[in-house]
């Protein structure tokens, strides 16, 4: 079922405007608006949640037009970048503010409230104000307020960028679990591995419009535009488990392929990024302190902003970023045998 | 140094002439003051009528000064200029002006004269006169402190439900609360204090600042101190009142806010 639809939409806030803006979330799905700061990914935002109202276009939800519909009758959530906390009202009621109109009475309050806090794991906060809160914690109280609402949509207006390196991984898994249970969740970020991690879908907004809206596989590796390759920067970024972690050398399995890297983390889920830059391409098997060598064939020779990006097909695409003059002395050329290889350190692990 | 010095001046100049006049008032005289019906009536009326008019053109002032603080519209600036009107114009002419507009000739005095009611002379003449110069205090304060309120906790609001109205009153007026006190002590002690334009709608039934000046004009300086101190101590007492109940009411007022 078709959740959310922007249908050609079109607005105009101050200087800045958009245009021809279309993406359709389904029911259940994590969708992600990808896009630099400053391109209108979280007017998009309020636009759904209708503090703004379109020049022209129609917004349909559940496949009911709501273009004109006011803020209060949209079931669309929106957790604000910097949360929005009440700062003069209890986590509690903080969490009670959108059931006080509909219920009477605490007593009818308190058991929605407790469990989605306990859901949140914020239920030994409730009497706090939220001033005395780890920004975390705000957080939480923030998207438990909104989910106690139970949106159709869940708006999220980059939810990890105002937290701890250290909180992310948390959240990130928080948020992937409430989408697991049913809630359609349309975030938008700025970081292409928070898109990478979290999206089923992600639609890329440049040049005040949607410049590209696919699966990562399309996104990531399939760039349509120059601006979103470079935008995106990021080539060879593949899911796949993480299979020991006891040893010195992890192993990641990515499609078959085994990528051996230097991971301290505990054996899972989760996916590896290795830079462009570091693929060392030759015509031999190298004898080096490169673990990791694949044999494979090059699918695409495309130049790019720097040298030139070769597609090494070996199980899984690696994609080389290197040298016109090095492309010319190794004789490259699409259909061709090459080995391509890169150290273990040069590869990234990102649980999830 | 230098500063001190110059601080402790402007200081001795408020507080001098203020502390010799109730140095010379003896507490014999106070008391005599004080017993006077005449007096104390006078006080009384003077405390709530001013009370009154500040309670009753809050109710409109108040939600406007939320709309200032908010919304963007044409001619804002222009609004916001006649609002200060009444602090710069001469508070005779002020009075002139009420009275021009509340008089039994004026269209509001005729339509209030065919349901009994004369402004002139009465209480609720003396309201209007001294909301008219009093008004900009709260309106301006009010402002202020809805301006203060970050816009996200009221969309945050309306996205979780809230109607406008109960936007305003469980987000905005709460986290303004601070200031809006404030400006409605201001306005309350403004017009308690005001003369020049009461008298000129109202001589009788006399409040306080016009009784002082009546008793100063007709018996002289002595004969009008008692009275003066009676109704400096009695603002005064207020005023210490109204902060301190300010100060603990708005606890979760602006200071919180981000």
């Amino acid at each position: 079922m078709e959740m959310l639809r922007l249908d050609n939409i079109s607005l105009k806030a101050g200087e800045f405007s958009m245009h021809n803006v279309a993406f359709n979330v389904a029911a259940g799905e994590y969708f992600i608006l990808l896009g630099p700061s400053g391109a209108g990914k979280s007017l998009i935002l309020e636009l759904i949640a209708g503090f703004y109202k379109p020049l022209g276009g129609r917004i349909y939800m559940k496949d009911r037009d709501i273009t004109d519909l006011p803020v209060q009758q949209r079931e669309a959530g929106l957790l604000f970048q910097d949360f929005a906390v009440f700062p003069h009202l209890s986590v509690f009621d903080n969490i009670a503010y959108p059931l006080r109109h509909i219920r009477t009475g605490k007593n009818k309050l308190i058991k929605p409230v407790k469990s989605i806090a306990a859901e949140l794991e914020i239920d030994h906060l409730l009497h706090r104000s939220p001033t005395t809160l780890s920004g975390g914690e705000q957080q939480r109280v923030a998207l438990a307020r909104t989910l106690i609402k139970k949106p159709a949509i869940l708006l999220l207006d980059e939810p990890l960028a105002a937290l701890d390196v250290q909180l992310r991984g948390g959240i990130r898994s928080l948020l992937r679990r409430i989408n697991q249970n049913g809630q359609t969740i349309l975030h938008v970020t700025h970081d292409y591995e928070e898109a990478a991690i979290l999206g089923h879908r992600i639609a890329v907004v440049e040049n005040n419009t949607i410049a590209q809206c696919g699966s990562h596989d399309e996104v990531f590796h399939h760039p349509r535009s120059s601006f979103i390759a470079n935008f995106v920067g990021i080539r060879n970024f593949f899911a796949g488990e993480l299979l020991t972690d006891t040893t010195e050398l992890s192993v990641f399995n990515a499609n078959g392929v085994s990528i051996n890297l230097l991971a301290r983390q505990p054996a899972g889920k989760g996916y590896v990024v290795i830079r462009s830059e570091d693929i060392i391409l030759s015509r031999q098997e190298l004898d080096s302190s490169a673990t990791n060598s694949f044999n494979g064939v090059i699918t695409a020779i495309e130049p790019a902003r720097t040298g030139f990006e070769v597609t090494v097909d070996c199980g899984i695409p690696l994609i080389a970023l290197i040298s016109k003059e090095s492309v010319q002395k190794l004789g490259l050329e699409t259909g061709k045998a090459i080995w391509a290889g890169f150290k273990a350190s040069a590869v990234r692990f990102i649980a999830g | 140094m230098v500063l001190i010095f110059l601080g402790g001046l402007v200081l001795l100049f408020i507080i001098g002439p203020l502390l010799g006049m109730v140095l010379a008032t003896t507490p014999a005289q106070l008391f005599e003051a004080a017993a006077e019906e005449e007096v104390r009536r006078s006080v009384w009326l003077t405390l709530w009528v001013s009370l009154a008019a500040t309670f009753i053109f809050a109710l409109a002032a108040v939600p406007f000064s939320w709309l200032l603080a908010r919304k963007h519209f044409r001619f804002k600036q222009l609004v916001s200029g006649i609002i200060d009107l009444p602090i710069v114009i001469p508070h005779s002419a002020a009075g002139i002006a009420v009275l021009g507009f509340i008089s039994r000739d004026s269209a509001l005095g005729k339509m209030a004269s065919s349901v009994g009611i004369d402004f002139v002379g009465n209480p609720a003449g003396i309201a209007l006169a001294m909301a008219f110069v009093s008004i900009p205090f709260l309106i301006n304060a009010a402002r202020d402190g809805f301006s203060a309120v970050p816009v996200r906790l009221e969309k945050a609001a309306l996205n979780l439900g809230a109607s406008h109205f109960r936007v305003f009153m469980t987000i905005s007026l709460p986290l303004a609360w601070r200031s809006v006190v404030s400006g409605f002590v201001m306005m309350f002690a403004r017009g308690m204090s005001e003369f020049g334009a009461v008298i000129i709608v109202a001589y009788h039934p006399m409040i306080a600042p016009v009784m002082i000046y009546e008793r100063f004009s007709a018996f002289g300086l002595a004969y009008a101190r008692p009275v003066a101190v009676l109704f400096l101590a009695v603002c005064l007492v207020f005023f210490i009142l109204l902060r301190l109940l300010t100060n603990r009411m708005g606890s979760h007022g602006n200071a919180q806010t981000r």
